[in-house]
């Protein structure tokens, strides 16, 4: 495989009563090795399932009803969605960790540091002494810039701050040198000033470990700050997919656009600021035709009755809207 | 405390908000967690002024300790010359006709079991006797001016959006056309499409019933873009203040340069230049000596660990706590 | 226009469907709501449902199994089963409906003035209900109802007082739920007075679990009944209650087995009713799981 991880046609159902509703449709990605890859998107745009049917962590009564995940591990190429749970296990942790958005409630209050490192260690490696663990577990503290390691792994989540805790957090999720991590909106719980430092870290430990990244957010600025590549979500689907520079500098989607606009516009000359109309699509309740068209300021008839596809707008720069092809989604 | 400022809606001098920290059987006080420590400022009429900063770094708690939602430890709000601090509790209930707040979270902050009727209509009953159809036409209006329709009166919160319900919220704070509001962090719980419609709506709402506004957010774009004077604060004390634009272009303290550094750029190509703090903010219960942000300071000395520095000017209508402004 | 959207606001709940057609929907509120509806008629008609007196001995009679004569059989004294469990029906309900009564009263009375006011009234009122819990609660009804004497009023009050500390304490916990909710202090900063907001706003959010509470504690009440008739300290003879039925057949249960199973099957079927419907109401009453 030459990629990491390959995402093709990935369909995300739930039951609302007793009627089957789509969150997640026909989702393709491909995440290349040692890149950090940005997926934005707002509430309901179906980015954070994503990440979990990656690691088959999607919640009762969410499940993949069609697709693919196919990953290239350590031992060979496999196809996630087909493991079960014993080899899901061993997936996690080893191949691919996950860090959630809120480090408060990720780590059990009961447990010190120490123990939780331990245990995540420990899974994958059972014959580890006690010492070796220890050594493992400060050497990763460490490498997040925890001070003073040794009185840390004997604290209690409660007695350290939100950022100490998501650095926790990066390190139990890399302490078995997974080949990719991702990251659920890692800084919104945090300050900017500590938002900072953690993207800072992600950085450098991408760097050093040729570890890939998915860094799931909805904000721009993170994106801007940390991804080479990156998907924009809109209502279950991508809209548009790019490098970075590409999708900043050269943006094809009316959303981005808007997005864009609309934080840019903060530091902007008018006092007025610039608004995408309308409301956030909640998950399922998409509009027909091009899911944009009702809050869309270029919409037309033709977008209104036909989804248009998921088309290159120029080499590698993929754009969902008829303003740059004319081809219709099957 | 005689003199009042006359061109100043609000005036706050020396507010502190200290909270209890109680501990064991008998509820025992062992100590206190300093919230608000000594903050003074003033808003004139029509201005928008803004307090920034990280999280319990006592912005909201001020927000509240000014409406007397919770009740300061120490200092003096005047509000139209008037002392707040003096008047009891039922002659502040009827002062919030013309002091409003607009809270964080629209998912929380309206009671789930009424419509936006009672909403809206409920600030009038308590402040005005109003004929029923004085009423009705007070509450069209005011839908009107958020963008909504009366055909929406019947709904409940839950049926809406999270921006429909800050609408609503916005709308059942300024219905009674209060002088001044503060605002805390009104937009931060919304998606970001979302949040520029209620930024515009805020903005328009200002100018057209001359409100007076605190705005509390942690947002330094946000700020910046909705206010004409801000105090940045950190760890319960105000560390620089000023002329919105001033601020940014020209930060004084070591704080608000690094709190600006660290604002993501939306330009990969240009990305920002990060003054990247280290370490935590200490805790408000056990704050550190001298100056609040000498711990994490790189421009620390012997002078900021002993005493605490004074907000002085730095130039017209521009403050800042520190001892190492040239 | 005015008129008309005046009685919408007055509706106390959202959505359009009332909680009863609501509860109707649900399938397990619907077999609670029966069950409850089978035990209200029988209770209520009960002199045209049973076919006999209740104190009538039929002494050619005496423990005859289920039969078309007497349907649910005749116990040693030759009294018909059927008859004494309708009028049975009766007595549970009075007294779980009576003794829940008492102790909603006063639970919810003691627990909004913990919850609203705090401070020392508080502490005082939730360490009596802390004494009162610590006892079992069949003891501690026992041991009233032999301090008050053993009569069917005394009963409902002794199962009544015991059960005030559970009200008290999940009106006390929505109450300050509630309290601390961002609506409340939505509700200050409009300038509402500290009365309306506890009517307005608190009592109408408590109300939800206060009735849930309120459906479970008759179960628990209608058992306590039967477990203190059981034990000869709860209504006395010759009126028929479900637990005394019970007691009394204990010497018979072998020759005799209907005498246990008619009498047990409907303490069942009227605890079961009562639980699927307190659990539907939780659903029904929340606003939340509505869209």
């Amino acid at each position: 495989m030459q990629n990491l991880l390959e995402i093709n046609n990935l369909k995300i159902t739930t039951l609302r009563g007793k009627s089957t509703v789509r969150l997640l449709d026909k989702v393709d990605l491909s995440i290349r090795k040692k890149c950090s890859f940005g997926i934005v998107g707002e509430s309901g745009c179906g980015k954070s399932i994503t990440a979990n049917a990656i690691l088959g962590l999607l919640p009762y009564p969410l499940r993949v009803s069609e697709g693919s995940i196919r990953y290239d591990s350590k031992a060979g190429e496999m196809e996630l969605l087909k493991l079960d749970r014993k080899q899901l296990r061993e997936v996690r942790g080893q191949e691919i960790s996950m860090i959630f958005q809120e480090p408060m409630t990720s780590l059990d209050p009961i447990f010190t540091v120490e123990m939780q490192m331990y245990e995540a260690l420990s899974f994958h490696h059972p014959h580890m002494t006690k010492a070796e663990m220890r050594e493992k577990s400060l050497d990763m503290l460490r490498q997040v810039n925890i001070p003073r390691p040794e009185q840390t792994l004997a604290s209690y989540p409660h007695q350290l701050s939100g950022g100490q805790l998501q650095r926790i957090m990066i390190a139990i999720a890399l302490i078995n040198d997974p080949r990719l991590l991702l990251a659920d909106e890692p800084t919104t719980a945090l300050d900017v000033t500590i938002q900072a430092q953690i993207l800072r870290l992600m950085n450098d430990l991408k760097e050093r470990n040729d570890t890939s990244i998915i860094m799931i957010t909805h904000d721009l600025g993170v994106i801007a700050e940390t991804c080479e590549e990156v998907a924009v979500f809109y209502a279950g689907q991508i809209v548009e997919q790019a490098n970075v520079v590409e999708l900043f500098k050269q943006t094809a989607h009316p959303y981005t656009q808007g997005l864009l606009q609309a934080v840019t516009s903060l530091g902007g000359e008018s006092r007025k600021l610039y608004t995408i109309p309308g409301i956030v699509p909640p998950g399922g309740q998409w509009a027909q035709g091009c899911r944009f068209s009702d809050r869309c300021s270029r919409c037309t008839e033709k977008c209104r009755q036909a989804m248009p596809a998921l088309t290159e707008a120029s080499p590698g720069h993929l754009c969902r809207c008829f303003l740059h092809s004319e081809e219709v989604e099957a | 405390m005689s003199e009042v400022k006359t061109n100043a809606l609000l005036d706050v001098r020396h507010l502190q908000v200290y909270f209890p920290i109680k501990k064991g059987v008998m509820r025992r006080v062992v100590g206190h967690v300093h919230a608000v420590e000594d903050v003074s400022f003033t808003v004139g009429r029509k201005e928008v002024f803004a307090l920034v900063g990280e999280s319990g770094c006592g912005k909201s708690t001020t927000g509240s300790a000014i409406l007397r939602l919770l009740e300061p430890t120490g200092g003096e709000v005047f509000f139209e010359g008037e002392n707040l601090s003096l008047l009891s509790e039922e002659a502040m209930r009827l002062k919030r006709r013309d002091m409003q707040f607009i809270f964080q979270n629209p998912y929380s902050s309206l009671n789930p079991r009424m419509n936006v009727w009672k909403l809206l209509s409920e600030p009038l009953k308590v402040h005005f006797d109003l004929p029923p159809a004085e009423l009705r036409e007070r509450v069209e209006e005011m839908l009107n001016l958020i963008g909504m329709t009366p055909d929406q009166l019947e709904r409940y919160p839950h049926q809406f959006s999270g921006g429909q319900k800050q609408r609503i919220s916005i709308a059942r704070a300024l219905i009674t056309h209060p002088s001044f509001v503060v605002a805390d962090e009104p937009v931060s719980a919304l998606d970001v499409s979302i949040q520029a419609q209620i930024l515009n709506l805020m903005m328009e709402l200002q100018q057209e019933m001359e409100l007076s506004l605190i705005f509390i957010s942690h947002d330094l774009n946000v700020v910046r873009h909705i206010s004409s004077r801000v105090g940045v604060m950190y760890l319960g004390s105000i560390m620089e203040m000023g002329e919105t634009e001033d601020v940014y272009r020209h930060p004084a303290h070591p704080y608000t340069q690094a709190l600006l550094s660290a604002v993501p750029s939306h330009d990969p190509l240009n990305k920002s230049k990060h003054i990247v703090l280290e370490g935590d903010v200490p805790s408000p219960a056990n704050p550190p000596s001298g100056c609040p942000f000498h711990t994490r300071c790189a421009r620390c000395t012997e002078e900021c660990r002993q005493k605490k520095p004074d907000l002085q000017a730095t130039g017209p209508d521009h403050f800042a706590a520190c001892h190492h402004i040239e | 226009m005015f008129k008309k959207n005046k009685t919408v606001v007055n509706r106390a709940l959202p959505g359009n469907e009332s909680i009863l057609s609501q509860l109707w929907r649900d399938p397990l509120g619907r077999a609670g709501m029966i069950g409850i509806g089978l035990i209200i008629i029988m209770a209520v008609f009960a002199p045209w449902i049973a076919q006999y007196d209740v104190a009538k001995m039929h002494a050619k009679d005496k423990l005859t199994g289920p039969s078309a004569k007497y349907w649910f059989g005749t116990d040693n004294f030759g009294r018909d089963v059927f008859s004494r469990i309708v009028y049975g029906a009766r007595v549970s309900l009075v007294v779980g409906i009576v003794a829940v009564g008492i102790a909603a009263g006063f639970g919810y009375l003691l627990g909004m003035i913990a919850g609203f006011f705090e401070g020392k009234v508080e502490t005082v009122i939730m360490m009596v209900m802390d004494v009162i819990f610590a006892f079992p609660s069949i003891l501690l009804a026992l041991f009233i109802v032999s301090a008050l004497g053993t009569s069917i009023v005394n009963t409902m009050i002794a199962i009544g007082i015991v059960n005030v500390p559970v009200f008290c304490r999940t009106v006390r916990a929505s109450v300050k739920t509630v309290k601390s909710t961002d609506y409340i202090a939505n509700a200050r900063s409009i300038g509402l007075k500290k009365m309306a907001i506890l009517f307005k706003h608190v009592t109408p959010n408590v109300m939800a679990p206060f009735t849930v509470q309120a459906t479970l504690a008759l179960s628990g009440a209608i058992l306590t009944e039967a477990s203190m008739s059981f034990l000869s300290l709860g209504i006395q003879p010759p009126n028929p209650s479900w637990g005394s039925m019970l007691s009394d057949a204990r010497k018979y249960m072998e020759r005799a087995p209907w005498l246990v199973i008619f009498p047990a099957l409907f303490i069942i079927i009227t605890i079961l009713s009562f639980n699927l419907l307190g659990d539907a109401l939780r659903d029904v009453l929340d606003p939340k799981l509505k869209l």
